[in-house]
């Protein structure tokens, strides 16, 4: 293989430290550590391949204050009724048990970059040679008039796994006979781009089969979203008559909602709903900016290890961090944890550190056997994240395709959890 | 079947336009010579039946594994589904190495490597595909060419650690103790195998997008290390 000039320095730069003042890296202690906040697809993936391919030569904590970790990726196939919420639950044994990972179920509230110490909730201080942080998304305050996190029990977000997801399926299962289901979709950027769009083809699929005579309004703050033809295509042939998708060009972005009231009133035109799913606007989640990495609601990092812009020993991962061309996804975050646990072994060890190759795929159930995918590959590029190569299902694919890339996305699903957490 | 509208009007455009500069493929009597080696499973013509193997009658232009009747392996299945369609390229390249395109076809034939003979079956085989006049006579993809890999990319040696590391972008979406679940397993394969199948998605002889996209930015040394790390994987 070629080894360009970065990887070359880093890794000798690396092997140089360790030689001559190991106590420089590991700070009197014995082993170098790795904290990591937030045990999601990039999370979990950073922790387990750092654990696993260093052969416990570094010391990974991973804090998540959830033990069982629902996945926002497939909780829309929850809601269309094709995954039970236990299918998508997972836990963080395997990770303390095989890799010896120290697994600590808190929350980190601050972290004081000077000392290189994370606080957590519980009081106690974790000291780290290297922070990684991939902490997801939190919503934006006041980016929807009305809604606040405190109105999300009439007006869920859904948009982290777990008991947003079920109180989201347990309104549309209670709505009326021909009653209304509303969404708020949001601004660019933000988690999983087809993730508004797959959840109205699963409440129409559950909608079509309990409650045909149900309408489904989208307030959309843009003129265009992913995979739309794959989409608008889907819902015309499965749920005709049924979704009114509403763009910017229509007033779309002009919204706001009154959860007690129960209504949502789009470009001056107030309508009563029955369900209503707001998804804000978007930022990275809040330790990042506690830690003071973000700059605006992202964290920008190096696509070459995923190091920040801010300090060079702290790495953001996944949603949180503004990288280029990559969509915010688990297999992004996957994806980027890879490169970084590459780069942060390699300057905590000395290990061979490898050019950074990114990829992302993301999948889409539209009705029953119905699936779609989109994908692309990416390089690091001294700027950013670039994108090198990509695909897209074809409208019109015939019904054996759809069904394979549906299967395809299940065998997915297990994959990417087993890389996780198994 | 996404390729069949394209392939009929590429065919029917080329007939027009190559029809006075028509060049056969290949000659059909040596290859009915020829098809003795696969009449042990497969029968063509008039009172064709399946046997080992399915009939070859009309197999220009059908999706692989699609013939009503016939149990095929899960790999053609597969494959199939994933968009391969019999076309003078993919048959030329099938023909010359089965596993090349299919990993784990039941049709147990080493292939033939001669361009000529399989040019040569080809035009046999035509015989008995619907409306073999309208076949593209001088279209560039009718011609036998050669698929086969050069032995040097063959003969590299992979770095399993570089491999290793290569291997966790596929490790998202295959898993690492084999099993298959909607999507098939890469561990254990025979080294060749392995990369013969990467080349021929990273030349898109081999349909599936996902994988087209991902060999195709991998070159001949990484493949060759994701080769020798997945090989000794279990």
């Amino acid at each position: 293989m070629k080894l360009n000039r970065r990887i070359f320095m880093g890794s000798s730069a690396a092997a140089m430290a360790s030689l001559s003042s190991p106590a420089v890296l590991a700070d009197g202690h014995g082993k170098p550590r790795v904290v990591v906040i937030g045990g999601g697809a990039g999370g979990a993936t950073v922790a387990k391949y750092l654990a696993k391919d260093s052969k416990g030569e570094i010391d990974v904590t991973l804090v998540e204050p959830t033990r069982t970790y629902f996945t926002c990726f497939f909780s829309n196939l929850y809601l269309g009724g094709f995954k039970d919420i236990d299918d998508l639950g997972h836990t963080y044994g395997t990770l303390a048990a095989k890799y010896g990972i120290n697994v600590v179920h808190d929350w980190a509230v601050n972290v004081d970059r000077d000392s290189k110490t994370v606080t957590l909730a519980g009081g106690s201080k974790l000291p780290y040679d290297k922070l990684v942080l991939s902490p997801g998304i939190d919503f934006v305050e006041g980016a929807v008039e009305g809604w606040s996190i405190a109105a999300q029990n009439a007006m869920p977000h859904a948009y982290k796994g777990g008991s947003q997801t079920e109180l989201l399926k347990a309104q549309v299962m209670a709505m009326p006979e021909g009653g209304t289901f509303a969404m708020v979709a949001p601004p660019n950027p933000y988690r999983c781009p087809p993730g508004p769009y797959e959840r109205i083809s699963m409440v129409a699929h559950v909608l079509k089969a309990n409650n045909p005579t149900a309408k489904i309004i989208v307030a959309d703050p843009k003129d265009k979203f992913s995979k739309q033809a794959l989409f608008q295509e889907g819902w015309a042939n499965h749920y005709a008559g049924m979704v009114d998708w509403i763009g910017s060009d229509f007033g779309g972005g002009n919204v706001s909602v009154d959860p007690n009231a129960m209504t949502i009133t789009i470009d001056g035109e107030e309508t009563k709903v029955d369900a209503c799913n707001v998804i804000p606007a978007m930022k990275a989640g809040r330790i990042a900016e506690l830690a003071g990495v973000t700059d605006g609601n992202w964290a920008p990092v190096n696509a070459a290890d995923m190091s920040t812009k801010a300090d060079a020993d702290v790495y953001v991962l996944g949603d949180s961090s503004q990288q280029g061309d990559m969509p915010k996804s688990g297999f992004s975050a996957n994806s980027q944890a890879k490169v970084c646990a590459n780069a942060v072994r390699g300057a905590l060890t000395g290990s061979k550190v490898f050019p950074a190759k990114f990829s992302n795929t993301c999948w889409s159930l539209i009705d029953t056997d119905d699936g779609v995918k989109v994908g692309a590959t990416y390089e690091a590029t001294d700027e950013k994240i670039a994108k090198v190569d990509g695909f897209i299902s074809a409208t019109g694919e015939d019904s054996a395709t759809r069904k394979a890339t549906y299967e395809e996305s299940e065998g997915w699903y297990a994959g990417i959890t087993a890389d996780m957490f198994g | 079947m996404r390729s069949t509208p394209f392939l009929k009007s590429a065919l029917a455009a080329s007939f027009v336009a190559g029809a006075s500069l028509a060049e056969e493929i290949g000659d059909a009597d040596a290859g009915e010579t020829l098809f003795s080696k696969c009449k042990g499973c497969h029968q063509i013509g008039a009172s064709a039946e399946d046997r080992i193997g399915p009939h070859l009658n009309g197999i220009f232009g059908r999706r692989a594994g699609a013939h009503e009747g016939f149990a095929y392996s899960k790999s053609m299945q597969r494959a199939g589904v994933d968009g391969l369609t019999w076309t003078a390229e993919t048959l030329d390249a099938y023909i010359e190495n089965p596993r090349a395109l299919v990993s784990k076809t039941r049709m147990s034939f080493r292939g033939i490597k001669n361009p000529d003979d399989r040019a040569n079956l080809m035009a046999y085989l035509r015989d008995f595909s619907d409306n073999p006049s309208n076949l593209p006579e001088a279209e560039p993809t009718a011609r036998a060419t050669d698929h086969d890999l050069d032995p040097e990319i063959l003969a590299l040696q992979g770095d399993p650690e570089y491999g290793e590391y290569l291997s966790n972008e596929c490790l998202t979406c295959h898993q690492a103790d084999g099993s298959a679940e909607g999507i098939p397993s890469i561990t254990q394969w025979p080294e060749e195998d392995f990369v013969v199948a990467m080349h021929a998605y990273k030349r898109k002889l081999r349909p599936h997008p996902v994988m087209q996209m991902m060999a195709g930015r991998l070159n001949n040394d990484e493949i060759a290390a994701l080769a020798a790390y997945f090989k000794d994987l279990d």
